[in-house]
């Protein structure tokens, strides 16, 4: 089986990093929106999505990132993205994500992206 | 002499868990008849998208029903046609997405069947709800699409 992981790890400035693994579809899509869905549950608004692990997504594995983003952002936070391989990168493209979400290299890009947004 | 036509097929119940089972069983012939790395990641979410729809949408995740896949190499294409019997719906009716209307109206889903126009050089419809609903998708064998090793008709 090809599977899919989501590993959540906090860093101490109170940002949530998502690290994915593996097959992102409509199997396995439930699996992230648990993760995320905790996320909301502990109040943790400020989200990282790493994506250099994920070796594929189809539109059910984007459909999750929709199904939350407004009520992050409703409560002053953000779902950053980072380090897509060029695969996934141009799925995102297609359907007009890098003009909604803020696409990143490194999850040190998007720390520093939180970080300028709170200054402001 | 005619150009041999080989032909495959797949029936797998409508699940999820089935999915990774139909992007292998395609991407597997794919990679045999040539096509670039590319095309394969394109074939791949085009027969997943419209297996998805499947599951979601015709047969309601009952996975007491048959989806079908059968694939054709032609000597110039690859012929892709996923035939489920359950509930159909109007492809005219389907509309490019608007992201940003999509993320106002907090809806999820209904990315597929753009994706798979995108994806694929032909997608076509033909629905007969209860009876026999069929996606037809074609990706051309060309220069383009395929390793220089394999030669093109």
């Amino acid at each position: 089986m090809n599977g899919f992981e989501v590993a959540q790890h906090n860093s101490e400035d109170g940002i949530t990093i998502l690290r994915l693994k593996g097959f992102l579809d409509a199997h396995t899509a439930g699996d992230l929106e648990a993760a995320l869905q905790k996320c909301i549950d502990e109040k943790k608004f400020r989200i990282v999505v790493n994506f250099e692990e994920l070796n594929y997504i189809s539109s059910a594995g984007l459909g999750v990132f929709m199904g939350f983003i407004e009520d992050v952002r409703e409560n002053g936070g953000d779902i950053k993205m980072t380090s897509m391989t060029e695969k996934i990168f141009h799925v995102f493209d297609l359907l007009g994500f890098p003009a909604l979400y803020d696409i990143l290299k490194t999850d040190d890009e998007a720390v520093e992206r939180f970080a300028q947004t709170e200054k402001e | 002499m005619a150009k041999k036509v080989k032909t495959y097929q797949l029936k797998v119940p409508s699940s999820t868990d089935q999915l990774e089972i139909i992007r292998e069983f395609v991407t597997g012939v794919a990679r045999k008849v040539g096509f670039r790395e590319d095309e394969l990641n394109k074939i791949e979410l085009a027969v997943d998208e419209a297996s998805t729809n499947v599951v979601k949408h015709a047969y309601a995740y009952d996975d007491r029903k048959p989806i079908e896949i059968q694939l054709r190499v032609e000597p110039d294409r690859f012929v892709i046609q996923i035939t489920d019997k359950g509930k159909g719906f109007k492809p005219e009716q389907v509309k490019k997405p608007d992201m940003k209307e999509y993320l106002a109206k907090m809806r999820v889903g209904g990315l597929g069947i753009y994706l798979m126009k995108t994806m694929m050089d032909e997608v076509e419809f033909s629905i007969d709800p209860g009876r026999k609903n069929r996606v037809r998708m074609v990706k051309y064998i060309t220069p383009e699409t395929v390793h220089p090793t394999r030669k093109v008709s």
